[in-house]
């Protein structure tokens, strides 16, 4: 197989609201950015994927204005997920391995801002039995949450460590949008707390992928996928055991990830709960780095929080802060759909 | 390292119609899934991935439907990837399910498309009012038509050939046992009387509103060898985009269209496609699309399209025939579209496609376009495996 690297990655500032923007105007800096660090122009790129939700924007094919901000013209080999950047990312990969292309350039973004994210996120559920019941999005946290108490597995406290932990971490990261101490408060939905859920927020990420020795002309320690892989578990939660994430567990198995410990994991785990199962699926003991940016409960613009974790943790690999790391993103209720990818940095 | 050959081996539909009350989203899923893998001779446990597309989550009003629909598609513990790349996504998802095979991250993918038009109403969900931009107005006629007008300005076709399109796919579906509209008493007077829409563009050369989904079973060479029935190979494949409205696009003959071409048959070592393919599926919603498209993909010159068209040469016993199965114009479940053009392009290699069969067809052409004419996805496929 190929060498496929991350060489660039870049993302907005994630805020509670960015109304005087359009997805458009959101996005375009962070392309600009990773093209920046790179030193590649639009025509450099081999192919092009994105991500994202037209329920968030409220309207149909929303995607295909993001394409004015690529500056698809000549035209571009381009393709769109309506998932989140980090399946966007995945495809990408799959583009480059076949050898059609060197180079890819990945986006992903959304903007909860304009509706009740918890109401539109009822939507994906099964249209004829679950969504009429508008179960929302913390409601179903929250049961999941209560399963690993129930099951011994975590407690309240223990819950608002992860909470408290992370935004300490987003301290150092200027892009979070909730950083420093943020109070535990009252119930959202009973055992979870506002300290327990992610902000509401709007963003937009973008990241290069490139093959080979071409990587290494465009980083100067490019972040290597070892291996990536995706599965999905049943929809109905009634059929699944919530205190686990055996998706998670199988694509690490097949990405590889425990073939060798890694130092460095991002999860994506917007419920503080959800840390925990991800935790004990990727077998991640207190000596793994988790969420150094402050992973989803600082910052979850929806659609794009998965590909943050894929390129935060690339981020730290070109810093030079981690040698092998793990990115982990998710979508649907309760950690449905879930992918794994291990990063590697080149030996210092 | 070279990449691994991608065979179809297994097709299955839906019969195609208005509304298909009688199954769930699921069921109506399933149902297309079941047929190709029938056809593979496989079971669930034969497929290590899932690649599924529609169109705008809107028309269904289910926000990332696949997510309900994995169990559905036997998708649990697998893999499973949604795309939607506008009205090619058909198409697109096809591609991408390939890229799976020929990168060897997989051997056997399931791939399927699917739109229920039905559980809402597509015109309107396009129609939504965006702050700041320009409305689609009702559906996606509307825009189109004005290209259309610009085509027949441009090569001065006359007014006739859009319902020649009409009649012959609206014939052609009833050679399709699957195709949505089924129009036993069709002439051209009929579709040359009926009412005008949306001026060039008549009611009888506009698509229908189906509920209906098409599922492909792609494999390696491995897969293929194992296959029960002859498989279908795919000799070149890409998608191509380019922005909905900028200065200087030309909007009758889109550039992403002729480079997506280019490059699929630069794959295919297509020379000379109007010699050297046999036929096409082609993404058709209004009927001068057929001669537009002739143009776009290098089958005629510029604003020569029209003269195939007129002369027969489209017609099922034609030099080139053009939208067998009776095209988009006899079965528009949205989502679906792109990739029945692509499975039926395959059928035809196959030598499977029963009453609408053309005779030798061994090298086909599955075409989609989607959004304001920007997103362009093709595959050609063979009878005989690429480097044979």
């Amino acid at each position: 197989m190929r060498d496929i690297a991350l060489v660039a990655f870049a993302q907005t500032d994630h805020r509670r609201t960015s109304e005087e923007l359009s997805e458009v105007e959101m996005l375009m800096p962070v392309l600009h950015d990773v093209l920046g660090q790179t030193g590649l122009k639009t025509a450099d790129i081999g192919f092009t994927c994105s991500g994202s939700s037209d329920y968030l924007a409220g309207r149909a094919f929303s995607f295909t204005l993001a394409l004015d901000g690529v500056g698809a013209w000549p035209p571009i080999s381009e393709s769109h997920v309506e998932m989140d950047g980090a399946w966007a990312l995945y495809e990408a990969w799959t583009k480059l391995l076949t050898g059609d292309a060197d180079t890819a350039l990945v986006y992903s973004y959304g903007k909860s801002s304009p509706g009740s994210v918890r109401d539109v996120l009822t939507r994906q559920l099964d249209p004829y039995y679950v969504a009429p019941l508008w179960p929302d999005s913390v409601a179903l946290a929250a049961l999941q949450a209560q399963a690993l108490v129930d099951a011994g597995e975590t407690d309240e406290p223990a819950l608002a460590a992860v909470g408290a932990r992370s935004r300490a971490d987003a301290g150092s990261n200027p892009h979070a949008q909730l950083r420093g101490s943020v109070a535990q408060g009252d119930y959202v939905v009973r055992p979870l707390r506002t300290g327990d859920c992610p902000p509401i927020g709007d963003g937009a990420a973008a990241v290069i992928l490139a093959a080979g020795e071409r990587a290494r002309e465009l980083c100067g320690r490019p972040a290597w996928i070892r291996g990536i892989d995706h599965r999905i578990e049943a929809h109905s939660l009634g059929v699944r055991d919530l205190t686990d994430s055996p998706s998670t567990r199988l694509a690490a198995e097949k990405a590889g990830a425990f073939d060798r410990p890694v130092d460095t994991a991002e999860l994506h785990a917007p419920f503080s709960s959800q840390e925990v199962v991800l935790r004990k699926a990727l077998r991640l003991g207190d000596e793994v780095r988790v969420n150094p940016s402050g992973g989803a409960l600082a910052a979850n613009p929806i659609m794009a929080a998965g590909l943050i974790r894929i390129g935060e943790a690339a981020a730290r690999i070109h810093r030079g802060e981690s040698d092998r790391a793990l990115a982990h993103a998710t979508s649907g209720p309760c950690l449905q759909q879930n992918l794994v990818a291990v990063l590697e940095g080149d030996p210092r | 390292m070279s990449k691994e050959p991608v065979a179809v081996v297994g097709i299955g539909q839906t019969k195609h119609v208005a509304a298909r009350r009688d199954v769930s989203i699921a069921g109506l899923v399933r149902e297309a899934a079941r047929r190709a893998l029938d056809d593979a001779e496989l079971g669930w446990a034969d497929i290590d991935a899932v690649v599924i597309g529609k169109a705008p989550d809107f028309f269904e009003g289910v926000m990332m439907p696949e997510l309900y629909l994995a169990d559905a598609l036997g998708a649990v513990g697998k893999p499973m990837l949604r795309v939607h790349t506008a009205g090619s996504v058909g198409g697109s998802t096809a591609l991408v399910a390939a890229n799976l095979v020929a990168s060897r991250v997989h051997s056997t993918v399931l791939t399927l498309a699917f739109e229920k038009q039905s559980e809402s109403n597509a015109m309107w969900g396009l129609s939504l009012p965006i702050p700041f931009q320009q409305p689609l107005l009702a559906g996606a006629g509307g825009f189109f038509a004005p290209h259309v007008r610009a085509y027949m300005r441009r090569s001065g076709a006359p007014d006739t050939v859009g319902s020649l399109v009409a009649y012959k796919d609206r014939r052609n579906a009833l050679k399709n046992p699957y195709a949505h509209l089924h129009e036993h008493g069709i002439t051209l007077e009929k579709v040359q009387a009926s009412p005008m829409l949306w001026d060039p563009i008549r009611y009888s050369e506009t698509c229908p509103s189906s509920d209906g989904a098409c599922a492909m079973v792609l494999t390696d060479r491995a897969g293929a060898a194992r296959s029960p029935r002859p498989p279908a190979w795919m000799l070149g494949g890409a998608m191509r985009s380019e922005p909905t409205l900028f200065a200087g696009k030309d909007a009758v003959s889109p550039q992403a269209g002729k480079d997506c071409a280019a490059d699929v048959y630069r794959q295919a070592a297509i020379a000379d496609p109007r010699r050297d393919i046999d036929a096409v599926e082609m993404y058709v919603p209004f009927s001068w699309y057929e001669p537009m498209w002739l143009e776009n993909l290098g089958f005629a010159e510029e604003g020569e399209g029209w003269k195939l068209t007129e002369s027969g040469v489209t017609e099922l016993d034609g030099d080139l025939p053009v939208n067998m199965s009776g095209g988009v114009l006899s079965t528009n479940p949205i989502g679906a579209s792109g990739m029945i053009r692509f499975a039926e392009a395959a059928l035809q290699v196959r030598g499977q496609a029963g009453e609408h069969q053309v005779d030798r067809a061994r090298k086909v052409l599955g075409h989609a376009y989607g959004g304001g004419s920007q997103f362009f996805s093709m595959w050609l496929v063979g009878a005989a495996a690429p480097d044979s």
